[in-house]
């Protein structure tokens, strides 16, 4: 049994959808750097599944470039986190607040 | 031959590289692994200004690449490399150029204030390299994917730029922020390649086109789709209306010297992907996008001026008059013509000194601590430093468009490209907006020449989070305020470009013209 090209296309739009919805809801940073790895699979699984149909590799290889920005913003993003919530209770968004106007 | 030729295997071809025409991110690239090394290796740790001076020695170096490309491409004709998906073009080497100033003119800035703060080390300046040839890349990039990596090069550096002063909660609170919608902002733009991708089968930017011009596409949500999360990745970057949110917070929040560097070096790299990728790949799409971006400019341009006149925080101000020379830079691509991409690049060019110069002043009255932003600090600086006073004048009057600096030719080229596209409403818009934008310019520099200098009983309750923060500022003079040497450098370098070349324009003008790409 095949399944359908436009079913992955379909599982990575909502994925990228939840995902996008959760950067926007959620207040924990760590859950919204988690939404933001969804976000970056759902495209990976569109190319991938673009590649398939098209019969071109070169999608494929775009996932290995998008697999090693998310690893260096992994590096980067929790360096910050950890940086600044050494000394906080909680990683909620919400708590650092000086800046507004 | 590549040296990496041996390695592959049958039949998988190793593209050819042309390593001078990379040169000038070579350079950079290279320049910060000497910095880290020298870092390493010295016993003590070096005063901040040997690694300034090596920055600038690097910088200058790919300057001096560029440079020589610029000649190759002027004479020769653009070419591209990597298997087309590097394009080294008259547009591209322009942006070089300009990054290479960039990085030459931030690294004097940011070592006066690094000195003034106490801050050692080279990891600012290795940082400012590594985002300087991600800008390089993006402005060369010939392939969406190309262009993703080279924006993740820019943007994570600066993530970390911005959170450079870790003792300050407000640096801590900007670098969160930018991180969090940076990120974010990378994943939509990654998920419109991959429906471009789907839609055109190719990556590749002259593919896409080629492919685009031979065929109609009769269903085509999938590629429009892209094209929007396009639109809201790069608008995220360039700090465009809806998509700003960050901008104020981040720009408050970050160092002063990175707050200029990020703002000229991001739009730099950001507007140059953005017009390569919709002006050069999508021209036959335009009817489908350019509404989106006429739009996308008209809230950027009203937005940034309007909110900016209720700021109270210079940075803030700053921060939304940046949102609104980005609405300026969006004319010029909502134009779709090589007029319009040419006051772009100016535009792009005559800001980044503007605003450079302009952070580096607001660095130097913030005092120690980086935290003396409100307005009223501003009161009276005329009889504290009338030259800093002056300087301050000439960079905001630029910034309002004055005639006789770059920023007049600036608004004045955008707004021609404007009216030669038909795009006459954009263009009085854009008029509205440049007049809106005189008040906040001229409110700061009135408040300077005011003859009432606060009584110092204000400055030491000028809000400061920690106890020491206001001990400091109670400790500081009212009637001095010192300028650093090198801030004092990068000041006369970001006003004399301003100047110069807004009471003789034709050079940079002529170099703007020439600065087009290639049209597959």
């Amino acid at each position: 049994m095949t399944i359908d090209g436009s079913w992955y296309l379909a599982l990575a739009a909502v994925l990228f959808t939840i995902g996008a919805v959760g950067v926007l809801v959620r207040r924990n940073v760590l859950v919204m750097f988690m939404c933001i790895e969804l976000m970056l699979n759902a495209a990976n699984l569109t190319f991938v599944t673009f590649s398939r149909e098209l019969n071109d590799i070169g999608g494929q290889v775009a996932v290995f470039f998008v697999l090693v920005v998310a690893a260096a913003e992994v590096v980067v993003g929790l360096g910050i986190i950890v940086a600044i919530y050494r000394h906080r209770v909680g990683a909620t968004a919400d708590d650092p607040h000086e800046l507004r106007g | 031959m590549t040296p990496f030729a041996a390695l592959a295997p049958a039949g998988l071809a190793i593209p050819h590289i042309d390593y001078t025409a990379l040169l000038p991110e070579l350079i950079l690239l290279g320049g910060v692994l000497v910095l880290i090394g020298v870092s390493a290796m010295t016993p003590r740790r070096l005063p901040t200004g040997v690694y300034a001076t090596m920055t600038v020695a690097i910088a200058a170096a790919a300057l001096v690449a560029s440079l020589r490309l610029w000649r190759d491409v002027q004479n020769h004709g653009a070419f591209t490399t990597v298997a087309h998906s590097v394009d080294v073009d008259g547009f591209a080497v322009y942006f070089l150029v300009l990054v290479s100033c960039i990085l030459i003119v931030a690294a004097i800035i940011g070592s006066g204030y690094l000195r003034r703060e106490g801050i050692a080390g080279c990891e600012y300046y290795a940082l400012a390299l590594i985002s300087g040839s991600g800008a390089m890349l993006m402005a060369s990039a010939n392939d969406l994917i190309f262009i993703f990596l080279a924006l993740e090069v820019l943007s994570i550096p600066l993530y970390v730029m911005a959170g450079f002063d870790r003792r300050r909660p407000t640096s801590q609170e900007a670098a969160i922020k930018y991180f969090v919608l940076g990120a974010f902002s990378s994943a939509v733009f990654v998920y419109g390649i991959a429906l471009v991708y789907g839609a055109t089968g190719s990556t590749n930017l002259p593919e896409i086109g080629a492919f685009l011009a031979h065929n109609v596409i009769t269903a085509n949500g999938v590629l429009l789709a892209g094209i929007a999360l396009l639109i809201v990745g790069f608008s995220f970057k360039v700090a465009a209306v809806p998509f700003h949110m960050w901008t104020p917070d981040v720009y408050q929040g970050a160092p002063t010297p990175v707050t200029g560097f990020m703002a000229a070096l991001a739009k730099a790299g950001g507007f140059a992907a953005f017009l390569r990728v919709f002006v050069a790949t999508f021209p036959t799409l335009r009817g489908d996008w350019q509404p989106v971006i006429w739009a996308l400019a008209a809230l950027t341009l009203v937005g940034g001026a309007i909110v900016a006149l209720a700021q109270r925080d210079v940075k803030r101000m700053l921060a939304y008059s940046s949102i609104n020379h980005a609405g300026f830079v969006l004319i010029g691509l909502q134009a779709v013509t090589t007029k319009g991409v040419a006051a772009s690049a100016y535009y792009l060019f005559a800001y980044a000194f503007m605003v450079l110069g302009s952070f580096a002043v607001v660095g130097v009255v913030g005092a120690k601590g980086d935290r003396r932003h409100d307005l009223e600090a501003y009161r009276g600086l005329a009889a504290r430093n009338p030259v800093l006073a002056t300087v301050f004048s000439v960079l905001l009057l630029a910034q309002a468009g004055v005639p006789f600096t770059t920023g007049f030719f600036a608004k004045f080229y955008v707004i021609a490209a404007s009216v030669g596209a038909h795009s006459y409403a954009l263009a009085v818009v854009a008029m509205a907006s440049a007049a809106i934008a005189v008040f906040f310019y001229l409110r700061v520099v009135l408040l300077m020449y005011s003859t009432q200098p606060a009584d110092p009983g204000d400055e030491a309750t000028t809000p400061g989070p920690a106890g020491g923060g206001v001990a400091t500022l109670v400790r500081i003079p009212v009637g001095r305020l010192v300028v650093q040497p090198s801030i004092a450098l990068g000041l006369a370098v970001s006003v004399g470009v301003t100047v110069v070349f807004g009471v003789w324009p034709q050079p940079l003008i002529d170099f703007t013209r020439a600065a087009t790409f290639i049209f597959h």
